[in-house]
């Protein structure tokens, strides 16, 4: 059963070849196993998963089977899941069983998938290596001493070491496509607003963008048909026509004008991934693609404009954990303001702390025109910098990281160092546009080399089509990590 | 010295919508704590707003009736700041552009039209309520106010004295119910004021230092909080102090204001745009739709009492101080002919005025509640018009009215109500009454004219008021001439 994709999976369940309990059995026998190495999630529930997997088995005996049913996905965290605890990686909400259902999960649900667990991940999405986590980092399949990138860190991680077969992620400044890069796996960042946020716990509202992680684009197109969808609870959710990805696989990249932007190829790129990336593009080339320089001259400043805009509405979307109503409270305390001092002190770690810092700073009274609305504005000539380059090319690819897997403990002293491995991921999120890594190589530490796809807005079909034909050409997708043999 | 006193007002107007302003859980009042408090007004992780349709509906209704400027495109901020009862840590409000801009608010006071301008109206939250009486060395948290959709109407500082303000305030309150945007119940706490007070030499440009009044929820508080606000202003400065800018609050218990927070000690709420909202776009249908759908406005209809039926001012400020008093005049104003409108109008506008309010005011019922229809009232003003009932019969019988379910002419009928009209009848008790009284005869003969409106009296009293004094009244002159 191992090893397998869900397209793969999802052909098998529905010709009975084994039942979704029997599948889900084995992947939370070997999850559980594997956990203890690489600590990609959280949360099991061993009650909750195989009571769903016996509900898809239900559904599988009739003919209302979709592409997901009884397959076991895991979620990231951050998604409210009824009656699971629901931490987002913080002591704040270790003990917050959450009473509903994000959007996502209500469509997995209806979907028939089977929610196998919920991984690890950067306390409140804050962090591009797990390490910030309140329960631990998570581990790359590929080194344990090395870090899975973040925030999605454990969805990636526990990809790569088929610890299940898909999972899904979310993307704020590179939050999926990082990890994914590290991890060597596929993942996507949906256009801003094509996936439901509700029920997401909200790190910067303006960025934050759910979307699927998998072995394959296929994958991703089936994982996507599940989560895009209109949600009216959701005011920032967009009402589209609805698009079937996976049967939009097969077309073919011939003609398609590939836009290289200068900015992204600089000497500060490890040469390995310079050499994956370029070996990606020639392949493109001989799929029939036509590759066009371009030029990004705003997005040097991406880095610094998003960690201007992210924090300040991080600093009041985490306002409400205050320990009044739910979640982590301080247990000794002398008044109110106390309390919140204490809960806050206690509940966040360093780098949430950090942010909320730096957020409550730049939307401070005569620091607000100077940071916040500067931000606003470099955000807009990023967006029209991307508008501009599709004038001449259909889709963007990049190094999706300037370095490959780093060691544990490596940067995290360094918040700087740490923000600059999204130096190529947060242009997508500040424009709202697509985005996508997927393996493209490996380096001469026989870690995974990532390559993003940025896409126009709501061209996921397109991307993931491209990303497909590359896969059926190259097999770096299928490269397994050394921990699979454990 | 001579001290002019200087007060704006802040309104906030709880919009009568069914569900809250960016969730769908129910604005009822009076529920068990947090029954109407769904995932989103907890403020869960996760959870997001939806804007509500009608309470932008409301606020273009309210834009619309005071001529105000509507923002076709206007943002909502978060206003940051942590309390127990504000469960996102912070509150959903209107800062740069708010829906509605300007506008004016006009009113009497003592005879004279007074226009007060309006710097604008926003949409907010409102939030939820802490309860510290119940609980030992804990508070309690209640959040089913939390998310109820508030207009904030905030006036220009052109008040001059508490009885402007109150007049102000009345005004509005009016307005809000009349356009049907708010119950206007100010126990429930659905019209509250908050009053910028300050003081200034007669004659100075410059405006003083203000301290903010909170919360006032009564038209009684309103009026002693700025009397007594201002008085202790000018105090403070005759005795060489200056006022700090700060917020105060006002107890209704001493008749007091204390200090709450000062200038120093305020919030830096750090407003930006909710990033969860799209900006709130109004279109030219909306519009259009919204202004056609509001009822004819008081002004306008005042002018038309004025004009038309040739009514009084204070008659007609009366009449258009509600939309239910409006509708129960015109309802009974219907029942008359074209030929005798005016005298009907002004006699309607006397029953409505007099008896009928002060019955009303007593069994705290408004003019949709009326137990005597207006179509009964009609019945009894054209009895008194008629000269079939005397206006003090007419009064007893609007008595037997107000506590009975009987008709006009039944009662008439049953109580033997009906004025004496034929001079005959008449005649006879007024040769009774020159017998009687020979004193009062001679006084008036003798060119004392108040000796006549004894003898009236009189005859009033022997037929048990069914008499016509007019007629008594000739009879008497023609008798004693």
């Amino acid at each position: 059963m191992f090893g397998k994709t869900v397209k793969e999976l999802g052909d098998a369940l529905r010709r009975k070849e084994f039942s979704s309990t029997e599948l889900t059995t084995a992947y939370l026998e070997h999850s559980k196993a594997l956990n203890k190495e690489v600590n990609a999630f959280i949360t099991f529930d061993e009650e909750q998963t195989l009571a769903q997997a016996k509900l898809a088995d239900e559904i599988l005996s009739t003919d209302n089977a979709t592409a997901l049913t009884g397959i076991p996905i895991a979620h990231k965290d951050i998604w409210c899941a009824k009656d699971w605890i629901t931490t987002c990686g913080s002591r704040m909400l270790e003990n917050f069983r959450s009473p509903y259902d994000a959007h996502i999960i209500k469509r997995f649900k209806e979907c028939g998938a089977v929610t196998l667990g919920k991984t690890n991940m950067d306390e409140f999405a804050m962090g591009s290596s797990n390490e910030t986590s309140w329960f631990g980092n998570v581990k790359n399949p590929w080194d344990l001493g090395r870090v899975p990138g973040g925030s999605s860190g454990g969805s990636a991680a526990a990809v790569a070491a088929d610890m299940t077969p898909a999972s899904t992620g979310t993307d704020t400044g590179g939050s999926i496509r990082q990890p994914a890069a590290l991890c060597g796996i596929s993942g996507l960042k949906p256009t801003y607003g094509l996936v439901s946020r509700y029920g997401m716990i909200a790190f910067a509202s303006s960025l934050d963008q759910g979307g699927p992680m998998a072995k394959s684009a296929e994958d991703l197109a089936i994982l996507l048909e599940a989560m895009v969808s209109f949600d009216d609870k959701d005011s920032t959710s967009l009402e589209k026509p609805t698009v079937h990805y996976s049967s939009m696989i097969n077309k073919s990249v011939k003609g398609l004008r590939i836009g290289i932007p200068k900015e992204y190829f600089s000497d500060e790129i490890a040469p390995d991934i310079q050499n994956g990336v370029q070996d990606a593009l020639k392949e493109y080339e001989k799929l029939g693609a036509k590759l066009v320089d371009i030029n990004l001259p705003t997005s040097p400043l991406s880095v610094a404009a998003y960690y201007v805009i992210a924090p300040a509405e991080a600093s009041s979307n985490l306002s409400r954990f205050d320990g009044v109503r739910y979640g982590y409270r301080a247990p000794n305390y002398s008044d109110l303001n106390d309390m919140y001092a204490k809960t806050r002190a206690q509940g966040f770690g360093a780098e949430v702390k950090r942010r909320i810092l730096i957020g409550t700073y730049v939307l401070s009274h005569g620091y607000y025109d100077a940071y916040y609305l500067k931000a606003q504005k470099v955000r807009r000539l990023i967006s029209q910098d991307f508008a501009h380059a599709f004038k001449t090319c259909d889709m963007i690819m990049s190094p999706t990281t300037p370095s490959t897997a780093f060691k544990i403990g490596e940067k995290v002293s360094d918040p700087v160092q740490m923000y600059l491995s999204d130096t190529f991921t947060i242009a997508a999120n500040l424009a709202g546009l697509p985005a996508m890594s997927i393996p493209c190589g490996l380096d001469r530490n026989q870690l995974p080399i990532g390559l993003q796809l940025i896409g126009n807005y709501f061209d996921e079909a397109g991307m993931i089509a491209a990303a497909h034909q590359y896969q059926c050409a190259t097999d770096w997708h299928l490269k397994k990590p050394p921990l699979h043999n454990v | 010295m001579e001290w002019e006193i200087v007060i704006g007002i802040e309104t906030h107007v709880q919009l009568s919508t069914e569900s809250k302003i960016f969730s769908g859980a129910s604005t009822d009042f009076g529920a068990m704590p947090n029954a109407h408090a769904c995932e989103v007004d907890l403020a869960l992780p996760g959870v997001l707003p939806v804007l509500n349709k009608d309470a932008v509906e409301k606020a273009i209704r309210f834009g619309v009736a005071t001529q105000a400027t509507i923002n076709q495109r206007s943002i909502f901020a978060r206003k940051n700041y942590f309390y127990p009862d504000l469960p996102k840590g912070y509150q959903i409000s209107q800062m740069e552009i708010p829906v509605v801009e300007g506008g004016t608010i006009k009113f009497h006071v003592a005879e004279s039209e007074k226009t007060v301008n309006l710097t604008r109206a926003h949409l907010e939250e409102d939030a939820g309520k802490s309860l510290h009486e119940d609980f030992i060395d804990m508070s309690g948290i209640d959040l089913n106010r939390a998310g109820t959709p508030l207009l904030e109407i905030v006036s220009e500082p052109e008040m001059r004295s508490s009885n402007e303000a109150v007049e102000y305030a009345k005004t509005l309150h009016s307005l809000v119910r009349w356009i049907g945007i708010c119950d206007g119940n100010m126990q429930e706490g659905n019209f509250r004021c908050d009053a910028n007070v300050s003081v200034r030499r007669k004659g100075d440009k410059t405006l003083g230092t203000r301290r903010e009044i909170k919360n006032l929820n009564s038209f009684k508080f309103l009026q002693q909080a700025i009397e007594y606000e201002a008085r202790w202003q000018i105090e403070q400065i005759e005795d060489g102090l200056a006022i700090v800018q700060a917020t105060v609050l006002f107890d209704p218990d001493s008749g007091e204001t204390r200090l709450m927070r000062t200038k120093e000690d305020a919030h830096d709420y750090r407003y930006f745009p909710d990033p969860d909202l799209l900006p709130l776009v109004i279109d030219d249908d909306w519009l259009k739709t919204t202004r056609a759908s509001l009822p004819e406005l008081p002004k306008s209809k005042a002018r038309r009492y004025q004009d038309d039926l040739e009514l009084s001012g204070p008659d007609v400020a009366s009449l258009v101080s509600s939309l239910e008093a409006a509708t129960y005049f015109e309802a009974t104003l219907n029942h008359f002919d074209v030929s005798g409108i005016k005298p009907a109008a002004k006699s309607i506008a006397n029953w409505m005025n007099g008896e009928l309010t002060a019955s009303l005011n007593r069994s705290q019922k408004d003019f949709s509640q009326c137990p005597i229809s207006p179509e009964t009232l009609s019945v009894l003003i054209k009895r008194v018009l008629d000269n079939t009932l005397s206006t003090k019969l007419a009064r007893l019988v609007f008595e037997e009215l107000w506590s009975g379910d009987s008709t006009v002419d039944d009662i008439i009928l049953k109580k033997g109500f009906k004025q004496m009209s034929d001079s005959g009848e008449i005649e006879s008790f007024v040769s009774q009454v020159i017998e009687q009284h020979p004193q009062q005869v001679a006084d008036f003969k003798a060119g004392k004219e108040k000796a006549l409106n004894s003898l009236v009296g009189q005859v009033m009293k022997l037929t048990k008021g069914k008499a016509n004094p007019t007629q008594v009244n000739e009879i008497l002159k023609s008798k004693l001439s």
